[in-house]
């Protein structure tokens, strides 16, 4: 293996491998956020509802 | 009796014989650090035990790093053994909150983009010759991580610790001076004045708890050869947002990184032996350090505009600067050219989620590295 394909394997697989799975991380991010929301918010946005229905 | 005196006078004074002026030179690089953290005021914590530890180290016949020295016993019980970046990176974790990032999990894109400059570094790196797993050290410094820069570099190249880990922290440090110009040169007025809405979404308790914790197990079957830096910035993190072990997070805060931060410090200054640091090398990585952290800067902006543009004005670009891991330097760095430009922006808690996402991002970086690295046989 020559440096230049080292320092292109590196690059494409460590920044792709990377941003994806940062990208990854910012779906879990919103599961855990849906899964379990913020009690005080999730019963003031219940509230909200039934006051509007 | 005379000759006796005399012998003994020539022992004492054997030291200033035996200086040379590469260590004298080196005596003076450890004062002018010490200078810098104290009069300065540039990572003092940092560079005052560097900055000593390069000057004792410099001192000849003291043994400090010879077998059995005081220093080479810090060294190789703390630094080879990539224990003491480790033990700091609890303590980040432990004085780190990640809520901001869990109000807007898509900033940490920005903490993915701010890594780019780990890799284009790494690339120039290897043209200017560095071996494979020396660009890879040098590169590393874009991680804007003292932490993840020695950990990689006592790995993979331990004769570059002093120059890398000197570049890794002082360049930390020059963010709020490196920063500025970039950010002015890259966005427009307009997009510097874009105000962003405070994230009005409060974050769970259960949400703040099981982050780390997920964090790590996707991250480590991601990136395995990571795991001893992302578990303990995590396991930090886990203490501090379980409110269970407020002694172990009071110690995980203070005594542990200040322990750790002084016989680390010491450490790194004793790598700076005249010998190995007076080289063409340690120039040419200082000099692509500070690329490193210019090419991350510059690829957070960028990257800053494209959500822009993708928001349609939603997110101000400045914070894409903060998508590095100098925490909390380069969110204030933003939030202070956010309001330079419009009186009423407040982007702190906006770039604190970048810069955070900027810790995550450079682990992760170092971690898919290493792996590679182990992938291609070469770790």
């Amino acid at each position: 293996m020559t440096k230049l394909e080292f320092g292109l394997t590196m690059t494409l697989v460590g920044m792709g491998g990377t941003l994806l799975s940062m990208w990854a991380l910012t779906l879990v991010m919103r599961l855990l956020r849906r899964l379990f929301p913020e009690k005080a918010a999730a019963q003031a946005g219940h509230e909200g509802l039934g006051g509007q229905s | 009796m005379s000759d006796l005196v005399l012998n003994s006078l020539g022992f004492l004074t054997s030291g200033f014989a035996a200086l040379t002026w590469q260590q004298a030179l080196m005596i003076l690089v450890g004062g002018g650090l010490i200078y810098l953290g104290v009069a300065k005021d540039y990572e003092p914590l940092l560079l005052l035990p560097i900055g000593f530890g390069a000057i004792l180290v410099n001192l000849p016949l003291t043994g400090l790093m010879d077998e059995h020295g005081l220093l080479r016993f810090f060294y190789e019980t703390g630094v080879l053994t990539e224990v003491f970046p480790c033990l700091i990176f609890v303590g980040i974790g432990a004085m780190t909150d990640f809520s901001p990032l869990l109000q807007r999990p898509s900033i940490l894109l920005l903490g993915a983009a701010g890594q780019f400059g780990i890799f284009l570094t790494l690339l120039l790196a290897l043209a200017l010759g560095f071996s494979e797993l020396d660009a890879v050290a040098v590169g590393v410094i874009g991680a804007c991580d003292g932490p993840t820069a020695i950990y990689v570099t006592s790995q993979y190249a331990p004769h570059l610790l002093g120059p890398v880990s000197v570049a890794a922290y002082s360049y930390m440090s020059l963010v709020p001076l490196l920063q500025p110009p970039i950010m002015r040169l890259l966005t427009t007025k307009r997009e510097r004045a874009i105000v962003m809405k405070p994230t009005r979404d409060k974050v769970s308790t259960r949400v703040r708890i099981l982050f780390p914790i997920v964090v790590t197990v996707i991250t480590c079957l991601i990136a395995p050869k990571g795991a001893p830096l992302m578990g303990m910035i995590m396991l930090g993190n886990l203490m501090r947002e379980s409110g269970a072990v407020a002694r172990l997070v009071g110690a995980a805060e203070n005594e542990i990184p200040n322990v750790v931060t002084l016989l680390l410090g010491l450490c790194i200054g004793a790598t700076m032996q005249a010998d190995q640091f007076l080289r063409t090398t340690t120039l040419l990585v200082l000099g692509l350090g500070m690329l490193a952290i210019i090419l991350d800067t510059v690829m957070g902006l960028l990257f800053g505009k494209l959500m822009c543009l993708a928001s349609r004005g939603a997110i101000n670009p400045l914070i894409g600067a903060a998508g590095i891991s100098a925490y909390p330097m380069a969110a204030r760095v933003a939030q202070v050219q956010g309001q330079r430009y419009n009186k009423r922006n407040y982007l702190l808690m906006h770039a604190m989620g970048a810069n955070t996402g900027g810790q995550i991002g450079s682990v992760m970086a170092a971690g898919i590295m290493l792996s590679i690295l182990q992938g291609l046989g070469l770790g």
